[in-house]
Order: C-alpha cells, then structure tokens, then sequence
C-alpha cells in the first residue's frame, strides 16, 4: 500500500466511525430526550420517567462514553495504519 | 445579637477563601509568565491532556453554568434540558470533527485557520470580525458576573466588584497569556467544582438520604412519606397552577432546534476551540476533549438535581406562609431585589402561584444557587465557598474570552494583515496591549451594561453556530470546499442570525417587539443559530459548485490535517 492508498483507508474508516458514533449521539439526545421523549415517559425506572431522565442525565453520560470510545478506537486506527506516535 | 454573629461570620469566611483562592490565581500567574508569542498564544503547545481538560472545563463553566442554570431549570422543568444537553453535546462533535484536525494544522486561533484553508485576507478578515462579535457580547456578560458576586457577598456596590475582576484577570491575562491563563483554570476548575458539589451533596442527603445528588433526585424523601421527589414536585406544580415539572411548555421543534443551535454554537466558540491548539499531540486533542467533558458533565448532571431540591425546598419554605415569619435568608436577599414580594390582596400571607394577576413572588433565576445553602440551613462555610466558586467561574471564562480578542487583534490583524514584518517582540507587545485594551472595554460593559447585552449572551451561540461551525466543518471534510462558498457563507449565516436578534429579540426593527406566533417555522431566537446555520451550509456549497476549485497546494493541506502523526508545535508563519 502506498502513502495515498494508506491515507485514503485509514479517512475511510474514521468516517465510518464517526457516522456511527453520531448515530448514537443523535438517538440518546433527540431520539430518546426529545421526539421519544413522551412514549419513554410512560415507563419508570425508581423516581424518573424515562424520557426526562435521558433529557436530564442520561444523554450527558452517553456523551462522555462515546468520546473515550472515540478515543480507543482512534488510537487503535493510527497504530494498525503506523501514525501513532 | 446571635444572628448578628451569624452574619459575621460568613462575611468572614467569604473574605477568607476569597482571599486564599485569589492570591493563589495571582502565585500561578507570577509562576508561568509567557516569554514568547507562542506561550502567549498556546501555551508552549505543551500542556497535558488532563490539565487542559480541567482548563476547557473552568474556561467553559461560566457564571451562566454556575449561578444561573439550575435557576433557569428550576423554573423551566423539563424546558431547561436544551442547556443541559446542547452544551454538553456540543463536545461530542468537538471532539469527533473539529479537535483533532485543528491541532494537526498547528495554528494559533480561529480566524489563522479559516484565513489559510480559504487561502483569502477576505475569509480571515470575516472571521476575525465573527470572533470579535462573538467574544466581546460574551465577556461583557461574565465582567457583570464578577460584579453581582462581588457586590452580594463582600457588600461593596456593583462597579467597585468589576474593577476588582478586571484588575485581577488584567494581572494573569497580560502577564501569562494562554500560559498563565491555562494553569489559573486549573486551579479555578477545582474551586469550582467542589463549591458546586458541596452544598449539594449535603441538601441531596437531607432531603433524600442519597448523598449522590444525581441518583438523589430520582429517590424517594427521607421523610418516610414513600413518595418520590419528582412526583412530589409534579404534584405541587400542577397545585400552583405551572406546568408539570417533568413536562416543559415549549413546543418540540423549538426543544429541538435550541438544542441543535447550542450544541453546534459550543463547538464553534472560538475561546472553547483554541484550548485544544495547546497540546501536544493529535490524540491528545482527542484525549482532552473527552476528559473535559467529563469534569463539565459532573456539575451539568448535578445542575438537574439542585434544580429539583431547590424549587421544592423553596415551594415548601415561603409558599401560603405568613410574611411576617419568612426565615431570615428571605429578607437578607429581597434587600438585594433577588427576590421580592408583594402582599395583592393584603392577606400577610405570601401567594405563590403560575397566575400573574395573583401571584404575589417574584424569585430571580440566581437566587436558586446562591441562596440555596442557606435555605437549606448550611453551614457558613459553605455559603461562603458559593461566592469562591461563582468567582472562580466567571474569572476563567472572563480571561479565555480576552486572550481571543486579543489574539484576534495583534495576531490576526497586525501580524497577518497590517504588518506583516512585525518582529516576534513587538508582537508579543502588541498583544499584551490588546489585551489590557479587551479588559478595559469588557469593564466598561460589566458597569455600563447595554439593557441588550443579557438578551444578547444567549445568541453568542446562535451567532458562532451561524458563522464558524460550517467553514471549519467544511474545511476539513469537503477538499473541494473553496473561498468564494466559505466566505459568502458565513456572510450569509451570520447576517441572518443577526438580523433576526434584532427583529425577534431585541424588537428595533418594529414599534415594539412582535409576537411569539410571528416567529420563522416557531422557532425562537435562542433555537435559530440552527436554520442560520444550515443556511450557511447551503449557500457555501451551492456557491462553491459555481465557482473554481482551491488551489492544489490547499488540497494537500486538507489531506494533511486528516493524518494524525507529525503535529508540530503551533507555528506562527
């Protein structure tokens, strides 16, 4: 593989990271938060109602999960393309 | 005289840990002066990812996050959720698109990259002007911030309290630079994370016996009533007459498009996106990105649950309670105008309800932290670690503002544009007085505030969401992406989100400001940046496809930023 065909690979499967780690962070926030927010309102879990929660707590912790795994996934790509450093 | 000493005493322990945290802002700042336009800019482009992390956290928690969220979601309810989510989802799309692609092309601010990816004075000159517009209506605000703290808890008047501020951000910010201004953050990050968790950890356990408050709000009391807090709010809502708490009143895509328009204006301030250009690798971008969110995300999932504590313990303290026996906190801050009542049908008794013929207590959205300890019948010290914290709060973000106005003008403008020959020196000298220039006019905004500026703070998102996310957006993930789109873009997106402030918001454009039902696709002007933004989208790439591709050199540049390794220290030329 040359230097092009390298970058050109390693573009490719950071984008499809990216849209699927995008996917996620739609669904939890206006997904789940937002237009789902009253179906997920009819179940409870202790004190919360669903959809409040995710508006409130739920989506915030997702958020800070998909960075880190954002994180591992990236540095893991560099090494098998050799641009970690 | 008991009450007297009381009195006393937390005027005591204000001025002490006041005192402690601000000789230590200024011993940090003493410690890491800049020597060079790169230290001054950067910070040396050495900073540690967690280090940054706490100074993205401190630099982004304003006096906005601090004192007056959980108020504003106190008396929104579920409305409030477009801050919580918008300005924590907005780190996400930092951290995935921007980020790291800004560290690898190694420059020194916003405007830098959007001047040498649109290869145009053009393209530099509209952004330097976006980020100026941008920081300048939101350091006004925090000048402010520093002032109304100042002025409640150590009683002297409002002005004396920005000069204080502004004397104190001029030391560290001219002195250090980004350098100075990184490490004061991270100090200023711990002041405030534990004044923000300390008083709620103690109200969750009193009123839950949950001494975690985010699990706290979701429990049930600890008065042995088997009730859940949440249902017990819901229920006194609905009695008063507002809308469930749990249930806002705003329609969906005005939720949705506030949402969107805060997420993608937190992603496009220039004073959050520079912090990244300090560190030293690619994944250390990534990396720092994701910390910070982590150290913001542990008072913005707090905020929710002091919201819930403080509106119940509130409805429950005052409401159908006899004037003349209101507890004293209740008068120490109507003297401040915070909170005030009065008596419509002359019953002694105070009628809180959503009706406004009848509702006889007007509470302002800061008291709900500020006086929340109190309320709750802490201790003193910890009433006075609130005034620490909301200090600590506004002082970081109010410097990360100035270091980008002020590299805006003496890098951007003198050094790039008016003169280019400019020795390192004299830059360095150049910026220092730019910034002593931003503090005095952030100054003279903190005590002669415009009316407009409070209504303004909020759209600074509007306003970045409108004008930077999609150049940058574009610049990085569209090669083809030239100067003519960026350029008639931002124009375009900026113009727009700024006409409809001032037709929707501020109300010059008519006899007086019209009706909600007049409002594009019902979108308030909070949620616009959104529509601005896509326009800006849309214009960039439809001019873009009539117009001829950028130079091949540029093209390479982009392929560049997309490979992590080979990040070099921030160049200036």
């Amino acid at each position: 593989m040359n230097n092009k065909e390298r970058s050109k690979a390693y573009w490719k499967e950071n984008i499809r990271y990216v849209l699927i780690l995008l996917a996620i962070w739609f669904a939890v926030s206006y997904g789940a938060g937002i237009l789902l927010k009253e179906e997920l309102d009819a179940i409870k879990i202790g004190g919360f109602k669903v959809g409040f929660w995710f508006a409130q707590q739920g989506s915030m912790y997702v958020f800070v999960v998909l960075i880190f795994v954002y994180v591992r996934l990236m540095n893991k790509l560099d090494k098998k393309y050799g641009y970690d450093e | 005289m008991n009450n007297i000493f009381l009195t006393v005493d937390v005027q005591m322990w204000t001025y002490i840990l006041v005192g402690v945290t601000f000789s230590l802002y200024i011993g940090i700042a003493i410690w890491s002066r800049a020597g060079s336009t790169n230290e001054f800019y950067v910070a040396g482009g050495g900073v540690s990812p967690l280090a940054n992390g706490m100074a993205t956290a401190a630099d982004w928690m304003s006096a906005a996050s601090f004192i007056s969220m959980a108020g504003i979601i106190s008396f929104s309810g579920y409305d409030g959720s477009v801050y919580l989510m918008g300005w924590t989802g907005g780190y996400v799309l930092l951290a995935l698109l921007l980020a790291p692609y800004l560290r690898k092309f190694g420059k020194f601010t916003v405007p830098d990259f959007i001047g040498d990816r649109y290869y145009s004075k053009t393209a530099r000159i509209v952004a330097v002007f976006c980020a100026l517009l941008v920081s300048f209506t939101y350091v006004a605000g925090q000048m402010r911030g520093v002032g109304v703290v100042f002025s409640r808890f150590l009683e002297v008047d409002i002005d004396t309290g920005v000069i204080i501020g502004m004397l104190i951000v001029l030391f560290y910010a001219v002195l250090g630079g980004m350098k100075g201004i990184t490490y004061t953050q991270v100090a200023q990050y711990c002041v405030l994370i534990f004044a923000f968790m300390v008083p709620a950890i103690f109200i969750s356990i009193q009123m839950t016996g949950n001494p975690i408050p985010q699990l706290g709000f979701g429990s049930q009391l600890a008065d042995g009533s088997e009730t859940y807090l949440l249902d017990k709010l819901d229920g006194l809502s609905a009695e008063l007459g507002f809308s469930e708490y749990t249930n806002g009143s705003k329609s969906l895509t005005d939720v949705f498009a506030i949402t969107l328009a805060l997420m993608v204006g937190t992603a496009g301030l220039p004073h959050v996106i520079v912090r990244f250009f300090t560190v030293k690798r690619v994944k250390d971008a990534r990396k720092s990105a994701g910390l910070a969110l982590l150290l913001i995300a542990i008072l913005y999932t707090t905020a929710p649950a002091v919201a819930v504590f403080a509106r119940t313990n509130m409805i429950e303290t005052v409401s159908n309670k006899s004037y003349a026996s209101v507890p004293d906190w209740f008068k120490k801050w109507e003297t401040t105008g915070l909170i005030s009542f009065t008596d419509k049908n002359n019953d002694g008794i105070i009628n809180y309800v959503a009706d406004e013929t009848q509702n006889e207590l007007k509470v302002d959205n800061d008291i709900m932290v500020l006086a929340n300890p109190e309320i709750a019948k802490l201790p003193n010290w910890v009433i006075a670690l609130v005034a620490a914290g909301g200090l600590a709060a506004a002082l970081s973000t109010a410097a990360g503002l100035l270091l980008v106005i002020s590299a805006s003008v003496s890098h951007d403008l003198i050094k790039k544009i008016i003169k280019p020959d400019i020795s390192e020196n004299g830059e360095l000298i150049a910026a220092r007085l730019s910034a002593v220039g931003a503090v005095c006019v952030a100054g003279y905004f903190g005590i002669n505030p415009p009316d407009f500026v409070a209504a303004v703070v909020a759209l600074a998102f509007g306003l970045a969401a409108a004008s930077f996310f999609p150049a940058i957006i574009l610049g990085i993930f569209y090669k083809r992406m030239n100067k003519e789109g960026a350029i008639a873009g931002m124009i375009v997106g900026i113009s727009l989100m700024l006409f409809y402030m001032i037709k929707y918001k501020l109300g010059w454009l008519d006899e007086e400001l019209p009706d909600k039902s007049e409002w594009w696709f019902g979108i308030s002007p909070e949620g616009f940046g959104s529509i601005a933004m896509l326009c800006n989208f849309i214009v960039s790439i439809v001019i873009m496809k009539f117009t001829k591709a950028p130079p091949e050199d540029v093209q390479e540049i982009v392929e560049l930023i997309r490979i992590p390794s080979g990040a070099k220290e921030a160049q200036g030329h």
